[in-house]
């Protein structure tokens, strides 16, 4: 489990470093918003989840699509604004999507996939399907309406749902603590009906078994269940580079999450001679996939009109 | 369906069956056709082969539309704001919670934001969500899901996903709606590519658009006029569809072509029938699907009367009148020439009181007296005097 799990942790990281490096040649012509130090959310969920499951994100969803897995080459031919993206280049970074893989997209809204997940997780239960949905969503999203508008309903006709909430506790750079009047979230989600709880440290381990624990109970009918992962963004809100220089925050304040870097903690935990085969198998899939988006076409000009409609009809 | 407006839609035959007769709806049954209709049905759309007698209501031909579409297909589900209660939004979810249950149709917290998303995410799993609002006003609690999120899915997946979601949507009018409970805003949707509209005026095409909105893949907005509601006409008890796209003449003429959106259809026939004692003929257009817009068959009607009047059921500024003006005049600039003038509500916001009220709203006296000044190219000052059977039908409360 542990080559499984650092694999896809690895490559999420390594993908986001390559897109970080990209960046400057200017090729990737949209914002981007790199979860790097953050991946450790979206693997941990994402291991406890079923090939079937789905996931909703957010516009720091490159994390998130890979974990869910997605495709990695229509991802970043989806950056490069490629016919081969997984949006045929008409969604970008903002808008990842993978239904095949259970990736049902992502908003540049803050809060908005909330609702989205909950009425997906609706249509799961009128099914009578096995599936749950994991609802992916940042600190700041707590503070719009449709957070607590889609707990409440979640909570009423009890759906198979997880809400993920990634607490990196910056709204681009204005921390919880100016936010919130009350920052315990998970207060906010009990008092609406669900067990809650916040898993402080981002250690990949504890979220897995945590993750496999509510999503068992989540399956068997039990209802919906709150998650709050404390964890912390290394780069700058949008772009490639760090942004200590702002102000905002410091690198002292960085530092712990830095030095317990899940990468290396994985790793460690790791054969040597399988981390490099997996580092070895990773890198060629990274440097495919940024081949096959620097080879393929961009859209005709004829695409601006394809897909404002839905042709066929039931 | 063509996405660009500004692509010139496929001519469509303008073959009429004679055996429904769509505007036969504007007038209770029983009554004398005062309107003086003669040609008034609609266009081929489905296959309605034998004669059409029964009688409906709007309520009902909304309802047994919704019904047929839920036996027909269980991912049908109904909901919003006291579906189920025991008023059922005016009769038109009446036994259909009885019939399938709570997990198909229930009402909702009052939760207009995050329910709009979630009949997205419904959609996007595959069910065909039927959100309803008693009041459009009451949608602009959901327009980041509707705008952002709706309408923009299938685009910005590069066509992976779609969204068919029906959003019923009421307009009130007269005894006291006032500010919020009066507004005609389906123009912001026309203005976003992604959604559909529809506004139909009577119970044949509230029956026809219906199922068809809730079998298109896309999100349609289902506009319903208040006092529409109370309207009768003949419906056919067969399912059958009036699709997106195709506008009716209402009643031929060869002066001026009048075009009613939604209850303004009602008005525009009643002007009509003033302005023939005025010794005018007035063609009436009603566009049904105002997204996408047969433009086509309004501009056959200019090109032939020279003169256009659109009377909108929202404010004029930026309104669907101003879109049809502003295609129209597009398509006909130096084709032929002509006049055209908008009419919708006065750029005020809604009054309560009955006697602000009044002038608030465009009314087929009010629209007959524009239509001809229009047609003689010069203020006349004429006003019909009101003919009580023209008179305006009231919505009474409580509702």
């Amino acid at each position: 489990m542990h080559e499984q799990l650092y694999r896809s942790l690895y490559r999420i990281r390594r993908v986001e470093e390559h897109a970080a490096r990209a960046y400057p040649s200017d090729k990737i012509k949209s914002p981007v918003h790199l979860s790097i130090g953050q991946e450790a959310v979206s693997v941990g969920v994402c291991a406890a989840l079923e090939p079937n499951d789905v996931v909703f994100g957010t516009y720091r969803g490159h994390a998130l699509y890979l974990a869910k897995g997605g495709d990695l080459k229509q991802m970043i031919a989806e950056l490069y604004g490629k016919v081969t993206g997984c949006a045929r280049g008409k969604g970008g970074s903002m808008h990842l999507i993978d239904p095949e893989a259970g990736v049902m997209g992502a908003s540049a809204v803050v809060g908005t996939t909330i609702a989205n997940a909950v009425g997906y997780a609706y249509a799961l239960k009128l099914r009578r399907e096995p599936a749950i949905v994991a609802s992916f969503f940042g600190d700041g999203a707590t503070e719009e309406g449709v957070f607590a508008e889609s707990l409440n309903f979640a909570v009423l006709k009890q759906l198979p749902i997880l809400f993920v909430c990634e607490n990196n506790q910056y709204a681009i750079h204005t921390h919880q603590r100016q936010r919130q009047g009350r920052p315990d979230i998970c207060a906010r989600a009990r008092a609406l009906g669900m067990p809650a709880e916040c898993i402080e440290n981002n250690e990949l381990l504890n979220l897995v078994e945590r993750g496999k624990q509510v999503v068992g109970r989540i399956r068997s009918g039990l209802g919906p269940h709150f998650m709050e992962a404390m964890t912390y963004r290394w780069q700058e809100h949008v772009g490639p580079g760090a942004d200590f220089h702002l102000g905002y925050r410091t690198e002292d304040e960085a530092q712990p999450w830095k030095d317990s870097d899940q990468v290396h903690r994985l790793a460690d935990l790791i054969d040597p001679v399988r981390r490099t085969e997996i580092e070895t198998e990773v890198e060629e899939e990274i440097a495919a996939a940024f081949d096959f988006a620097e080879s393929s076409p961009f859209p005709s000009p004829a695409e601006l009109h394809e897909h404002v409609f839905q042709e066929v009809c039931a | 369906m063509t996405a660009s407006r500004t692509t010139r839609p496929a001519r469509q035959s303008r073959a009429l069956p004679k055996s429904v007769a769509g505007a036969e709806a504007l007038r209770s049954p029983g009554e004398a056709n005062v309107w003086g209709f003669e040609d008034s049905a609609p266009a081929k759309q489905s296959e309605i082969s034998r004669p059409v007698t029964r009688t409906l209501s709007y309520v009902e031909a909304l309802r047994e539309a919704t019904d047929f579409e839920m036996a027909r297909h269980e991912s049908v589900v109904v909901f919003g704001l006291d579906v189920d209660d025991p008023k059922a939004i005016q009769g038109t979810t009446r036994g259909l919670a009885e019939k399938y249950g709570p997990e198909r149709v229930f009402g909702t917290p009052l939760s207009e934001d995050a329910m709009t998303g979630a009949a997205i995410g419904m959609a996007l799993a595959g069910l065909r969500p039927i959100h309803v609002h008693i009041r459009m006003d009451f949608l602009m609690l959901a327009m980041n899901q509707l705008v952002n999120v709706a309408a923009k899915c299938h685009y910005m997946y590069g066509g992976r996903v779609h969204v068919p979601l029906v959003v019923r949507a009421m307009i009130g009018k007269s005894w006291g709606q006032g500010a919020q409970h009066s507004q005609g805003l389906y123009s912001f949707f026309m203005h976003v590519p992604g959604f559909k509209v529809v506004a139909p005026a009577t119970p044949y095409d509230a029956k026809g658009c219906l199922a068809a909105a809730v079998r298109d893949d896309n999100p349609v907005l289902y506009v319903e006029h208040r006092h529409l509601h109370f309207t009768h006409g003949l419906v056919p008890e067969e399912s059958y569809l009036v699709r997106p796209g195709k506008a009716r003449i209402t009643a031929h003429g060869s002066d001026i072509t009048l075009v009613g959106i939604s209850a303004m259809q009602t008005e525009c026939l009643a002007a009509r029938h003033y302005l023939t004692t005025a010794g005018i003929d007035a063609e009436v257009i009603d566009p049904i699907w105002l997204s996408p817009l047969d433009i086509d068959t309004i501009a056959d009607s200019v090109e032939r009367t020279g003169r256009l009047l659109v009377v909108d059921n929202g404010w004029i500024a930026c309104g669907a009148g101003s879109e049809i003006v502003a295609a129209i005049a597009e398509r006909l600039m130096g084709v032929r020439d002509l006049r055209v003038q908008r009419m919708g509500f006065a750029p005020v916001t809604c009054p309560t009181t009955r006697c602000l009220e009044d002038l608030f709203y465009p009314n087929g006296r009010t629209i007959a007296a524009a239509a001809r000044d229009l047609v003689e190219g010069t203020k006349t000052g004429w006003v019909p005097d009101e003919e009580p059977k023209l008179a305006k039908l009231e919505f009474k409360g409580p509702f």
